[in-house]
């Protein structure tokens, strides 16, 4: 089974790439599932459902989604091989820009969106720097020349990156996407693999619930401000 | 090449690629000791600082010797030129033949007609992915009359179409002479300030009213920024295909506009349901139920017409400024259409 990770910030267009690109996947007989990751409440599963495709839903609540996603991945490639799907594509939204959803070996995939900003590239960590794929959306409201400027600040942030335009609303640029997912590597299993970069890292006294501020209550993993 | 890189010092690199310190500006890495190399400098550099890069140290060499080379190569001037395209018809929604061969040539005007939904987009997007018959419509795109390099098929910088419509905006909150410093930085162009002077009066050329290079883009009218998108399209973009969809109330002069891109041998399609900009085309695409249908050339007769439908044109875009104006519409202003008709 081949196996995908695609992440990116809130509200990029993820979703609508993804239920783009499956659809040029299922007119050649493949059968596809999603893993959607989020935090509190999705309704984009449904949205997959509709085109016909397998879909399972995570929601992390009040862990960091990043955790939540990687303690829980192995799990979803037994579901994925359990329905004998041909290509089994996680969804996660990459919440803070130091999100490192993706694993080596594993076709990675970030969304970004040409309005966040032209600068935006740069400031995404790892989950954009070491992407295999970084596709833009929402290129269709912009001026051709910002296009072309957010496309180079793109490869001055990942030189590496196959970098795709796709417009969600109509699929456009969907079919070359659709390509690349088909040469993803096979995997049974995905454990012992590791992840390209190590997650944020966060074990302070306000992940364990504490909500008084000061001092007296800071433990844990404490990093200040240079003021 | 990979391996130079890796031999010089940061110094002797900054000097070498001027843009190459940006890599470390846009990590947010600073205080760089100039005389290590760049493999020596990731050595130096605390676990600290590395982790908020969101790089380990072989990443971050590695990303920087690739980083060189991209921008190396995007300087390059592109060694693909594209003197034609060539489409061979598919199928429409229903499966019937297209049975067509047509050929684009640089300098051509094409426009597309059709009803919403008929297809249009379907045809751009083919052109755009260089279709080999593995599309929905099964058309197949040939380059200068040959079957495009597979391997190049879906690098971004063979994109072949630069995309024009009414609906994009700037969003970018700069002085028109920044933003397109800009454009020409991520070009790695040379004489940046001749372009700017040269796209600033082409736009000026095509737009109703004059705007300077210290206008912010946000203050631009509607017709203002089609102009600039236009100029800026023209003189700084490489794609040599340009798709211009639905600019009919763009509050520009169409014929300069279209006449700029001609000049610089772009193929120009054109998407419209204006009868003026239809009739510019040499050639007219009708599109129908997910299919060319046919194909129009221009002819004597319809050529004869140009001049009247532009005075019609030019007559109504009259009587809105007219009535913008708090003008009143009486029998003086409909004796002058039927004037025009006659």
């Amino acid at each position: 089974m081949k196996i995908v990770t695609v992440s990116g910030p809130p509200s990029s267009g993820k979703t609508a790439v993804i239920v783009k690109t499956i659809e040029n996947l299922t007119r050649d007989g493949l059968k596809i599932g999603v893993i959607k990751f989020d935090c509190l409440s999705t309704y984009d599963d449904q949205l997959y459902k509709k085109i016909g495709v397998e879909v399972k839903v995570g929601l992390s609540g009040n862990l960091c989604p990043d955790h939540y996603f990687i303690s829980n991945i192995e799990d979803c490639v037994k579901w994925g091989l359990v329905e004998n799907l041909d290509i089994l594509i996680s969804e996660s939204a990459g919440l803070c820009n130091r999100c490192s959803p993706h694993i080596k070996d594993v076709l990675s995939i970030c969304v970004v969106d040409s309005l966040s900003g032209v600068n935006t590239p740069k400031k995404i960590g790892p989950m954009l720097k070491l992407a295999d794929i970084v596709v833009i959306t929402k290129g269709d409201i912009v001026s051709q020349a910002e296009r072309e400027v957010f496309l180079f600040s793109v490869k001055q942030a990942n030189p590496k990156a196959s970098i795709f335009y796709i417009n969600g609303i109509t699929g456009q640029g969907s079919y070359d996407l659709s390509v690349y997912l088909k040469r993803a590597e096979e995997f049974e299993t995905l454990t012992h693999k590791k992840l390209k970069f190590s997650m944020p890292a966060a074990v302070c006294s306000y992940c364990t619930g504490e909500i008084r501020i000061g001092e007296e209550y800071l433990t844990g993993n404490i990093k200040r401000i240079k003021i | 090449m990979v391996k130079d890189i890796a031999l010089f010092r940061m110094e002797q690199l900054f000097k070498i690629y001027p843009y190459s310190e940006d890599y470390f500006v846009s990590l947010g890495i600073n205080d760089i000791d100039h005389r290590l190399t760049i493999e020596e400098l990731a050595v130096s550099m605390q676990d600290e600082v590395l982790d908020d890069t969101g790089l380990n140290r072989e990443q971050l060499v590695e990303n920087f010797i690739l980083f060189i080379e991209k921008m190396e190569t995007l300087k390059k001037p592109p060694n693909n030129t594209v003197e034609s395209i060539t489409i061979i018809g598919g199928k429409d929604k229903s499966g019937n033949d297209e049975n067509i061969n047509l050929e684009f040539k640089v300098g051509e005007v094409i426009s597309i007609v059709g009803p919403t939904g008929s297809g249009k987009s379907r045809l751009l997007a083919d052109i755009e992915c260089l279709a080999q018959r593995d599309t929905p419509t099964y058309r197949q795109i040939l380059l200068n009359g040959e079957i495009p390099d597979i391997n190049k098929r879906f690098f971004i910088e063979n994109k072949l179409v630069a995309q024009l419509s009414q609906n994009m905006n700037f969003v970018m909150d700069l002085l028109v002479e920044e933003f397109i410093k800009l454009h020409a930085e991520s070009r790695m162009i040379n004489n940046i300030e001749k372009i700017t002077e040269e796209i600033i009066i082409c736009a000026n050329d095509m737009a109703g009213e004059k705007f300077d290079r210290n206008t912010p883009l946000t203050q631009l009218s509607g017709g203002q920024s089609r102009a600039l998108m236009i100029a800026d399209t023209a003189l700084l973009s490489l794609s040599p295909v340009v798709l211009i969809d639905e600019i009919e109330n763009a509050g520009i002069d169409r014929k300069k506009a279209i006449e700029l891109l001609v000049k610089k041998e772009k193929i120009v399609l054109i998407s419209t349901h204006d009868p003026v900009l239809a009739l510019v085309g040499d050639k007219r695409i009708v599109i129908k139920n997910g299919g060319i249908n046919k194909v129009i050339n221009l002819s004597k007769e319809e050529k004869k017409y140009i001049d009247i439908l532009e005075a019609i044109d030019k007559k109504m875009t009259g009587i809105r400024n007219h009535l913008r104006n708090g003008g009143i519409i009486d029998d003086s202003i409909i004796d002058s259409i039927y004037r025009l008709m006659q």
